[in-house]
């Protein structure tokens, strides 16, 4: 792979004809949008949104080994994982920080399937083949799928007719292996935008085939194609991380809020000496979800304030198109991590007050 | 598309001139490449800028984009409309979104703007290259 070359995926010319604005993103040629991010957005929240996400990464680990490396290597634990069930983990540093965060996806009692940050494709791939156990085969296998995400209230509708997978049947972060639209498929109840959803995952010759199908299943039920802008604010409103803003090599999981991935009682794992650790003195930072309180929105790496003293940076922030809000994440000092506690976001050279709210900002209703 | 009476900067602002007084906004164009426009950021009556100097900005869901005063002067009115209903931008940004009306101070400055003709000439240049 030449890394200097902008990358397309298979549904290039799809995106094209639909009207999407392409732009460079991790080094995919992507849309960013179609008939806008506000659109796409409430497209998602009340009826569906079908995303291109063939950029994200594939990592296969398999034999006798597997199970012990993944263990190894990311800190949630794979033991509570049955075959057919998918969990959100994060590969680690020594230093209990992010390599990447991934989803794991337990296809059989020594087999595992990651799905890995498209940034982070091939450093995780060498990571986990360094770290892997002697009986453990780890298999690059980004080249090899097509992934298409359709998120919203009507997906299950509008997928149902074209597979004879149970799909109702699949829990929330679980998966099956089927025929959809006559192509193998491995089908995941996954998503990146808070609202159900499912992402078909199909090899690349059959992704323009697949979608199409998909899109004439939707139309008639309000689906529309969604872009990378949506997505992101989509994913913020669900307080969900984007790794290279929210977390990275620099941010502990445990400062990342997300202790609920850390099973450090699970035994000995990359990085867990440190969390260990960490957790005992407690973090000195935590990451939190805040609004604005006065006019204005915070963007991705505008600097906090503290009475008047710089303490970080928004790592996402964003108007909230569903919400109505103007919403961001940050780190922000443990001792004023508080629901309720009043901050300031500057915001062109001007203190604009913000306020830490409870997270996620959006939560869908359960049926 | 573009109002005769105004002229144009290639920062896609209009003004519209009566005497000595300048009313700003941005064109047709700029609001269309920036999207649905959830947020504008107006200065005060009373503030002073220089011509290109950035008065305000406004915002899409995705992006900031400054606005620039096209000449030299004061502030005399804000369309403070535009805090409450933003997308007015989107929908009218040749009437209802004006900006901001300004003293001009030096009229010199008027001779380097665009006018709808040129303006529109420029647009096509621009998609061209």
């Amino acid at each position: 792979m030449n890394s200097s070359e902008i990358r397309k995926t298979p549904l290039n010319a799809i995106h094209r004809e639909a009207g999407g604005r392409m732009v460079e993103f991790a080094g995919w040629d992507m849309p960013v949008q179609y008939a806008g991010p506000m659109q796409e957005h409430l497209a998602v929240r009340t009826r569906a949104g079908i995303f291109d996400v063939s950029h994200m990464g594939e990592v296969e680990i398999k034999g006798p080994g597997a199970e012990e490396t993944i263990q190894r290597v990311t800190c949630n634990d794979v033991r509570r994982l049955a075959v057919g069930q998918i969990h959100y983990s994060a590969l680690m540093t020594p230093e209990g920080t992010f390599v990447d965060d991934i989803l794991v996806h337990r296809m059989g009692e020594n087999h595992f399937f990651l799905c890995v940050n498209a940034s982070n494709q091939k450093k995780d791939y060498e990571w986990i083949r360094d770290h892997a156990g002697a009986n453990a085969e780890v298999i690059f296998r980004s080249n090899d799928f097509a992934q298409i995400a359709v998120q919203g209230p009507r997906a299950l509708e509008i997928l149902r007719p074209l597979t004879d997978s149970k799909l109702d049947a699949i829990g929330y972060y679980w998966f099956t292996r089927g025929k959809f639209a006559g192509f193998e498929a491995l089908i995941t109840r996954t998503g990146y935008t808070g609202e159900d959803g499912f992402e078909i995952y199909i090899h690349p010759d059959h992704a323009v085939e697949v979608w199409t199908r998909i899109m004439e299943s939707g139309k008639p039920l309000g689906l529309e194609p969604a872009g990378l802008a949506a997505r992101n604010t989509l994913r913020l409103e669900a307080k969900m991380a984007l790794y290279g803003n929210d977390i990275d090599a620099t941010t502990t999981v445990l400062e990342a809020d997300l202790g609920w991935i850390c099973k450090l009682d699970k035994g000995n794992f990359i990085g867990r000496d440190v969390l260990l650790r960490q957790r005992a003195e407690g973090v000195k930072r935590l990451l939190v979800g805040f609004e604005m309180v006065e006019r204005g929105i915070a963007r991705d790496h505008y600097p906090v304030e503290i009475d008047g003293r710089r303490c970080g940076v928004v790592t996402s922030g964003s108007p909230a198109p569903y919400l109505h809000k103007n919403i961001g994440l940050t780190y922000l000092p443990k001792e004023n991590c508080a629901v309720g506690t009043e901050f300031h976001v500057i915001i062109r050279e001007k203190p604009v007050k913000a306020r830490v709210v409870p997270t996620p900002f959006y939560k869908r209703a359960k049926k | 598309m573009y109002p005769e009476e105004n002229l144009y900067t290639k920062d896609h602002e209009w003004i519209h001139v009566e005497g000595d007084v300048g009313i700003v906004g941005i064109t047709d164009y700029a609001q269309h490449e920036l999207g649905d426009v959830v947020y504008v950021d107006l200065p005060e009556v009373g503030d002073t800028f220089e011509a290109s100097e950035p008065f305000g900005s406004v915002e899409s869901v995705k992006a900031v984009s400054e606005v620039f005063s096209p000449v030299s002067g004061e502030v005399l009115e804000v369309n403070t409309k535009l805090e409450e209903t933003p997308e007015l931008v989107n929908e009218s940004p040749h009437q209802k979104a004006w900006m901001i009306k300004i003293r001009i101070t030096n009229p010199d400055e008027l001779k380097e703007m665009l006018s709808a003709d040129e303006y529109e000439e420029y647009l096509q240049e621009q998609s061209g290259s």
